[in-house]
Formats: C-alpha cells, sequence, structure tokens
C-alpha cells in the first residue's frame, strides 16, 4: 500500500487519502456512513453483498465501495438517488431468501441486516414466491446456527482461512442452493471460533450457550478484563439485571484486536456453576457451619493471628495469579503485618533455583502488538495457541508477514502457518535439545559461550534441526524469544532460562516470557513473591519459603486465596498431605469442593472477576482496572473488601481503604517503578541434567487452567476438552 | 505432499502434472483438475473419501474441495451410472423437440431425470443449462462427447452401443 495521498471528492466534501486504499476505507475514517455486511476491516475484501454499492462519477455502473480503489479526482455519491436506489435493490434481493424471523432471533435488535432493512428496506415485500429453507448444522457446543437466515456473506468462511488459519466453514454449492457448512457433520474447534458470531451480520451463527436467554437492548454492556490469560483481553460483559449473560470482545488495537478467545467467551457460565460458595461457613468439630460475615472474619483473624502472631514462619500464604492487583497488594500487607515472608503466586512452578536473577515481573518483552513486527520469534516451551490464543494469533500474522517462527517444544503442537523450524522432545530431554540450540548458534557465529554454560555445551552432538531453529534468531533486526508455560513450570526452568539468556544475548534478541494467569505481573509488583516484596525490593535475609517449600515443609497455617489446591499447584498430592496436617486452613475461594470441606477450617466466599472492582496488569505491563459488571453470587464479596476487614480485626494499621483506589495508590506510593526489564544477570550453571518429573503436571489443558473455566459447562463439552481430557492433545 | 493413498499412481501423476503448471504454493490452482482426473477414475462420481484424499494431497483443507465438488455441476458428489448422459433442455433445444428425447429417455431407461439406472451404467443428469450446441439441436452429451440433431432412433442407437460396452 503506498503511503501516497490522493484528493477525493465524497458526497461534496473533499479527502486527502492514502492511495491504494479501498473506497470504504477512506469513508469510514472520514465518517461517511456507507452500508456494508460482507466488508470488515480485519478480513480480505470479498465484494459479495453488493450493499455497498455507491455512485462514482463517469463510471456507467454503481461500484461497490469496498472493492474500488480511490483514484486521482474521484468524485463519489454515497446518498444519491442512483446510489440508494441500488442500495435499496440490493437490500430487497438479501431479502427474498431471508426468513424475516427477527422476532424469534437472537440477533434482533443488534443485526446488521435488521438495521440496514430499516434504512434501506421496503415496507412492502414483492416477492410473494417460496423462500429457501435451509437445514441448521450442527457446530459444537459454542455455537448455534439458523442457516436459513444467512445471507452468504462468507465473512465466517474469511475468518476461518484468514484469522484461525484453518478452514473449517465454507460456501458449498451454488445460486440458491448455496450454504455455508463445514460438509461433513462436525463441530468448529478453533480456539478463537466464537469470533464468527460476532462477525456474522445476521443471525445465523449465534452465541449457544447465551441463547434465547435476553434481549440485547435489555442488558447493559460492562468493560472488564479477561481473566485466563496474561494478554488481558478487553470484553464487555453484557448484564442482564445484575447477571452476566455473555461476554463479547472490546475492541483494543494493541492488546486483542476485535478478537477473544473462546475461553474468554465462555468461561462465565462458571460463575454461576452449582458449586459457588455462597456463604462463609466455619468448621467446628467436624462440623461446617454457615456463619455471618463478621463472625466468620472474627473467626479468620484469631485462627491466622493464633498460628502466626510472633512466628510469621509458621504462615503460609499462596494465592491464585488471577487475583486483582489491589487483593494482592493486601495480601503482602497481611503478610508483612506478621513478619510472615512465606508468600507466592507462582502456582505451578516448580524450579527456583535461579529466582534471584528473575526479573522484577516476567514481561513480555515488548508490546503485544509489536509481536507483529518481529522477523524472528522462537517460542519455546509454549503450546502458545492454548496458554495465550490471542497472543498465538500475533505471530501468526508475525510468520505471514515473512517473520521467522520457530519452535522448541515438548511434543508436536499444530499451527496454521509457515514455520522455519520444529524441534520437539519431551520433558526429560527438552534441557539438551535446547541447549543444542545455542550451541548451534555459538557454532555458526564462531563465539565462546559464557563460562557458567560451558560445561553443558561438551556434552551437545550439534544437529542440522539445532542449527535451523537457532537460524530463526540470526542475523534478523527484530527478534524474541518467548519463553512459555511448559518452560516456566519446567523442574529445570533455571537451565531453560539461563540458556534462552545466553542465546538472546548472543543473537541481538529479546527475552520474553508468556506467564502464567491474567496477573502475574500485578502479583510480583505486589510483592506476593517470598524473595521479593513490592516492587521487587529484597525480602527477608533469608528469604521466605516458595510453594514448593511451603508444602514440603508444612506449614502450621495456611492462606489459600482463590485458587483450588486440587487442581492448580503443580503437586496435588503433596498439597493434599500439606493441608491436612496443617492445624488452619483458611480458604478464600469462589468454589465450593469436597476436599476443600475436608482440608479448610474456614471457608471465605469471595468475587470472580466480573463482581469485583480491581487491575490486572498484562504481560506487557499494561494496567487495566475495571468495576464490578455484576452483583455478586449469594453473600459473596470482593475479595479486596475481605482482606481489608480481615486487616482491620487483625489490627493492621492504615488499613482503612475505601475503595481499590485507596489500594491501589497506597501500592504506587511504595512502587519505585511500574517497569522490569528482562536483561539475565544470573549466572546460573546450566547442567543436561533434568530432576525427576515424577507427579507434576507440566501441561494444563486450556479448559482446565482454572476453576471458572473448568466449571464451563459449554467449554467442556467442546472437542478440545473432550480430547484434552483423554489425555491426547488435539487441535482445531 | 503426502497420502492420497485413495487415488491411484496414475491419478497422482495426473495431479502433479498440474500442479507442476502453476507457481511454487499454488496447488490449489490444480484442484479442478486434480478432481476431474480423480473423479474419471472412480467411474463418474467422486466420495467423501476421494475429496479428503485429494484434499490431503494437494495439502487444502477437505472443505477447500468440498467447495469446489459442489459448486460444479461436472462434479458429481454422489453415487452415479457410469455413463452420464445429459439432454440440453435450454431453449433452442426445447423447440426442436428437447422433451420427446427426454421422455424417450426416461421411458427407454426406466428411470426419471437425475436419477441412475438400477444397472449402475446410466445417469440421466439433469442439465441446466445451454451446451452451447445450439446448431444443432436437440442435442445431448454423453461421457463428455456431443451428439447432434436426435432423434429417438439415433438416441436408441447411441444407448446399444453404450450397453454393449463394459
Ligand atoms: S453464516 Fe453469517 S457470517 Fe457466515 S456467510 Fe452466512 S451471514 Fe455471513
Ligand atoms: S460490503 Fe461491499 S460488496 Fe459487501
Ligand atoms: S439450447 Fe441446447 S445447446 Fe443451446
Amino acid at each position: 500500500m503506498g503511503s501516497d495521498l490522493v484528493n477525493i471528492e465524497v458526497n461534496g466534501v473533499k479527502l486527502a487519502v492514502p492511495s491504494g486504499q479501498m473506497l470504504i476505507e477512506a469513508t469510514d475514517r472520514a465518517d461517511i456512513y456507507v452500508p456494508r455486511f460482507c466488508y470488515h476491516r480485519k478480513l480480505s475484501v470479498a465484494a459479495n453483498c453488493r450493499m455497498c454499492l455507491v455512485e462514482v462519477e463517469k463510471a456507467p455502473k454503481p461500484l461497490p465501495a469496498c472493492a474500488t480503489p480511490v483514484a486521482e479526482g474521484m468524485k463519489v455519491f454515497t446518498r444519491s438517488d442512483a446510489a440508494i436506489s441500488a442500495q435499496k435493490a440490493t437490500m430487497e434481493f438479501l431479502l427474498i431468501n431471508h426468513p424475516l424471523d427477527c422476532p424469534i432471533c437472537d440477533q434482533g435488535g443488534e443485526c446488521e441486516l435488521q438495521d440496514l432493512a430499516m434504512g434501506f428496506g421496503r415496507d412492502v415485500a414483492r416477492y410473494s414466491e417460496r423462500k429457501r429453507v435451509v437445514k441448521d448444522k450442527d457446530l459444537g457446543p459454542l455455537i448455534s446456527t439458523d442457516m436459513t437466515r444467512c445471507i452468504h456473506c462468507t465473512r465466517c468462511v474469511r475468518f476461518g482461512q484468514e484469522i484461525a488459519g484453518i478452514q473449517e466453514l465454507g460456501a458449498i454449492g451454488r445460486s440458491e442452493y448455496m450454504e455455508i457448512t463445514t460438509y461433513v457433520e462436525r463441530s468448529v474447534d478453533h480456539e478463537l471460533s466464537g469470533n464468527i458470531i460476532d462477525l456474522c451480520p445476521v443471525g445465523a451463527l449465534n452465541n449457544k450457550p447465551y441463547r434465547y436467554s435476553a434481549r440485547a437492548w435489555e442488558m447493559v454492556a460492562k468493560p472488564l478484563i479477561s481473566p485466563h490469560d496474561c494478554i488481558g483481553s478487553n470484553i464487555y460483559a453484557h448484564v442482564l439485571r445484575g447477571t452476566l449473560k455473555r461476554v463479547v470482545p472490546r475492541d483494543n488495537e494493541q492488546i486483542n484486536e476485535s478478537w477473544i478467545s473462546d475461553r474468554d467467551r465462555y468461561s462465565y457460565e462458571g460463575i454461576y456453576s452449582q458449586d459457588r460458595l455462597d456463604k462463609p461457613m466455619l468448621k467446628r468439630d467436624r462440623e461446617w457451619l454457615e456463619v455471618s460475615w463478621d463472625r466468620a472474619i472474627e473467626a479468620t483473624s484469631s485462627l491466622i493471628s493464633s498460628a502466626a502472631s510472633g512466628e510469621g514462619d509458621a504462615l503460609g500464604i499462596l494465592a491464585s495469579p488471577n487475583s486483582t492487583l489491589e487483593e494482592l497488594y493486601l495480601l503482602n500487607e497481611l503478610a508483612c503485618h506478621y513478619g510472615c515472608n512465606n508468600l507466592d503466586h507462582r502456582l505451578r512452578v516448580s524450579d527456583f533455583r535461579d529466582q534471584d536473577s528473575d526479573p522484577t515481573w516476567l514481561s513480555l518483552g515488548c508490546e503485544i502488538a509489536e509481536i507483529e513486527q518481529q522477523d524472528g520469534i522462537l517460542v519455546v516451551g509454549s503450546n502458545i495457541r492454548m496458554d495465550t490464543p490471542i497472543l498465538a494469533h500475533r505471530v501468526r500474522s508475525a510468520a505471514l508477514c515473512g517473520a521467522s517462527v520457530g519452535f522448541v517444544s515438548p511434543e508436536v503442537y499444530e499451527y496454521h502457518f509457515p514455520q522455519t523450524a520444529y524441534l520437539h522432545a519431551p520433558a526429560e530431554t527438552f534441557v539438551s535439545m535446547f541447549v543444542g540450540v545455542l550451541a548451534a548458534a555459538l557454532d555458526i557465529l564462531g563465539d565462546k559461550p559464557p563460562a557458567w554454560i560451558a560445561n553443558a555445551l561438551k556434552g551437545i552432538n550439534i544437529e542440522s534441526e539445532h542449527r535451523e531453529t537457532a537460524a530463526v534468531l540470526l542475523n534478523k533486526e527484530n527478534s524474541i524469544l518467548l519463553l512459555g508455560h511448559f518452560a516456566l513450570r519446567h523442574p529445570s526452568f533455571a537451565d531453560i532460562r539461563a540458556t534462552a539468556a545466553a542465546l538472546t544475548e548472543l543473537t541481538g534478541s529479546k527475552l520474553g516470557y508468556i506467564p502464567e494467569g491474567a496477573n502475574s505481573t500485578g502479583a510480583a509488583l505486589a510483592g506476593v513473591l517470598p524473595h521479593r516484596g513490592v516492587g521487587g525490593v529484597k525480602r527477608g535475609d533469608p528469604c521466605g519459603l516458595n510453594v514448593q517449600e511451603m508444602l514440603n515443609s508444612p506449614r502450621r497455617a495456611y492462606l489459600l486465596y482463590g485458587f483450588e489446591p486440587e487442581f492448580d499447584l503443580t503437586n496435588p498430592a503433596l498439597a493434599n498431605d500439606a493441608l491436612s496436617a496443617a492445624d488452619t486452613v483458611v480458604c478464600f475461594s469462589p468454589f465450593v469442593t469436597e476436599s476443600l470441606l475436608d482440608q479448610a477450617d474456614v471457608l471465605l466466599p469471595i468475587a470472580t472477576y466480573a463482581e469485583t472492582d480491581g487491575t490486572f496488569v498484562n504481560a506487557a505491563g499494561v494496567w487495566q482496572s475495571f468495576n464490578a459488571a455484576v452483583d455478586c453470587v449469594g453473600d459473596a464479596k470482593p475479595g479486596w473488601r475481605l482482606l481489608r476487614a480481615l486487616g482491620n480485626a487483625i489490627g493492621i494499621t492504615d488499613c482503612e481503604y475505601r475503595s481499590v483506589e485507596d489500594v491501589r495508590e497506597a501500592l504506587e506510593a511504595k512502587l519505585g517503578s511500574r517497569k522490569s526489564s528482562n536483561r539475565y544477570r544470573g549466572k546460573f550453571p546450566v547442567s543436561l541434567m533434568v530432576p525427576e518429573i515424577g507427579e507434576k503436571v507440566l501441561d494444563v489443558p486450556i479448559y482446565l487452567t482454572d476453576g471458572i473455566v473448568r466449571r464451563g459447562t459449554a467449554l467442556q463439552q467442546t472437542q478440545i476438552a473432550q480430547v484434552a481430557r483423554q489425555g491426547k492433545s488435539i487441535q482445531g | 505432499m503426502s497420502g492420497g493413498s485413495l487415488l491411484s499412481d496414475h491419478t497422482r501423476s495426473e495431479i502433479d502434472r498440474w500442479v507442476a503448471k502453476f507457481p511454487e504454493g499454488r496447488q490449489r490452482s490444480a484442484l479442478l483438475s486434480a478432481l476431474q482426473v480423480a473423479q474419471h477414475e472412480n467411474k463418474g462420481y467422486l466420495t467423501r473419501d476421494i475429496m479428503d484424499a485429494v484434499a490431503e494431497y494437494l495439502n487444502l483443507q477437505p472443505i477447500e474441495v468440498y467447495e469446489v465438488a459442489t459448486f460444479y455441476s461436472m462434479f458429481e458428489t454422489k453415487p452415479v451410472g457410469r455413463h452420464s448422459i445429459s439432454v440440453c433442455t435450454n431453449i433452442s433445444c426445447m423447440l426442436r423437440g428437447a422433451d420427446d428425447i427426454v421422455n424417450h429417455l426416461e421411458q427407454r431407461l426406466g428411470i426419471k431425470l437425475g436419477e441412475s439406472s438400477d444397472d449402475g451404467k446410466f445417469y440421466l443428469k439433469m442439465e441446466e443449462e445451454c451446451l452451447a450446441a445450439c446448431c444443432g439441436a436437440p442435442m445431448m452429451m454423453v461421457n463428455h462427447q456431443y451428439y447432434e440433431n436426435l432423434t429417438a432412433q439415433k438416441v436408441d442407437k447411441i444407448i446399444e452401443k453404450l450397453d454393449k460396452q463394459d
């Protein structure tokens, strides 16, 4: 696309627009309305609906604005008689085979066809022949279909081809017999597939779990941040009388563009799961009692105080990295009050040997949108489509723009874009495979390794795959190495990271992390770490116990915040032993499960992401604050309020926050800087020996990552979830 | 490119020949020809397995193949008789007695337009378009061959001849 400007005139208004643009881009930018169905700014031009016809001077016929490039001196009329009559005629044709069943259509009230029919439709139909009927398709548990309503704009088809990278839907047949279908009965399985619901301009593709449960005009759209990964996708919660009905994307070009993952879209069902904890509960003589909030807070305060007063080390605090920044900060304050350094949010991490070399927080290493501008991306230890679907989409965009993209993975994952290199080996030999890449890079460049890594290099045979993988980062202007969930959870993470650091140093690439959870950045900033306090300042001497140590040498009391020990820790069996042995287990949780009833002494119901105010900081360091969108289920309360009340009860001075803003300000006042540098300053002696993996969980399927997702009924019915349950991995 | 175990060596080498005519990475352009060869090899129609095999061989998504195969009326995606007969019923042919030819064929073969004979030999295809041989109307196309200026007797002869083959 050239950057020269050309002069055009639209409805008498002079515009200077970049040459090469389509007319509709120019009119959109200038806020001049042109109706459309098939055109979408994120998809290729199909020009098949003809709704965007406009009059262009000297052109004998009306032209489609979405497929007509601007040209010097062009005079365009979007509201002239010729334009309007072309648009009206198109509308009449589109409605010939449309069922006009708006009263029973979920899209009613938010339908592009309905809106445009208001503007351009006739009030009386001239068509009295039979309309066609198209059989509905079963696309799986997420998307409902009413294919008779389809107007064949092919947005959904192009989404598959261009954004998902795998065409699952197609247009078969032709003319009146054309149908949008998978042809053979099968579901659409891609992790971004729900976006075709928003793209579909009519009611042909709709949100299946939401079906028939509300009307668009009854709901209020409230902005939220998605709580499932480190991207911080912007979403709207559509709320009906205090209840979340559905989730849709909120445009943010820098973060999620116009897309969200299916996990972000459908997880909300978990908020209304049957096993929400809705009352505070107290265990007395092995019996559970429902108690008032006052009683619960008082009991919690005295339980924790008697366990930890004067001996902070007896307490262990574990928090979900999906908690808000404010909750995490208040947990840190609580720990400080008792002089307890045993707090951690790295629930699935198992190697802490080199934690002092961690950056203040694990950063992506660049802005999310900048991933697309890289010319070399090496993804190490990440099933990136499942870890962070939106980031995977950015990586794919980079690859389609010509970037070299390579993978060092524990197994073969499917990617729908050209890959320069793909190395894979199981956890046991993962480190030596990766060190091989470093060895190859050193060999190609004729460079010497840093001393602390030299030993490991001795045992390496450089193979051609190692060289190909190293080449992904070599001689690049703008390259990045990303360490994903698998790498972060690996018992040899220290070795992997030191190798990654040496490799990026050598090749002049950036080092980036894809941390777990929505807010591990916030957790690090708020000081929910055993070795560092707020802002990364060194904590205690010696530092506190990390999550593994807290479970290996059981504490007298535990405070568990926002997760389920059974599913969210690396080693559930170990956790079970430690928690069963403890005198006191206080658990803040949105859900109640058998094992929590077994292990805990107090259960305090906390709000989920949609029910609380708070802040998530994404992996690129973007702080995103949000307000509660819906009412809390039962008597659950926003966690920050409970922690404040608890703080008051145990006598923490300064615990007088009136709002999350107050909490955030208190944290910010203590924060020197919000920034973090991934530059590695450690000298970890890399070894190829991998400690025993045993029962450790290194791979967590996409729909089992946290308590809310695990309770998303529709998500659990997807092909991805079902296959994951059978212990295999599949991707659409 | 791999797979396509359902495709014969001959089909594969024909597909390769077509793929070679297009730039690298544009093997999708060879799809039409590939389907033609595959359909011919399978006695006149495509099955889902064959389409999947073509998709695999050309490294395309199956749906991309289904789209093309269902779009063009020259491809049959349901089992049909070995010999495909299309009688043109468009204006010129209609004016010159195409309907009688259709009736005659239907009676002789005992099937209606769009059906195949029980012995699997004949398929009376429903032809929608003018076959561009109006000057020889009425006409029909049998296995891609044109027969013009048809009469009932002529049609009988053609059918007899086909009946004797395989
Ligand atoms: S289903 Fe919707 S998005 Fe897909 S072609 Fe039909 S109208 Fe367009
Ligand atoms: S929007 Fe231009 S033809 Fe559909
Ligand atoms: S009308 Fe029959 S060939 Fe043209």
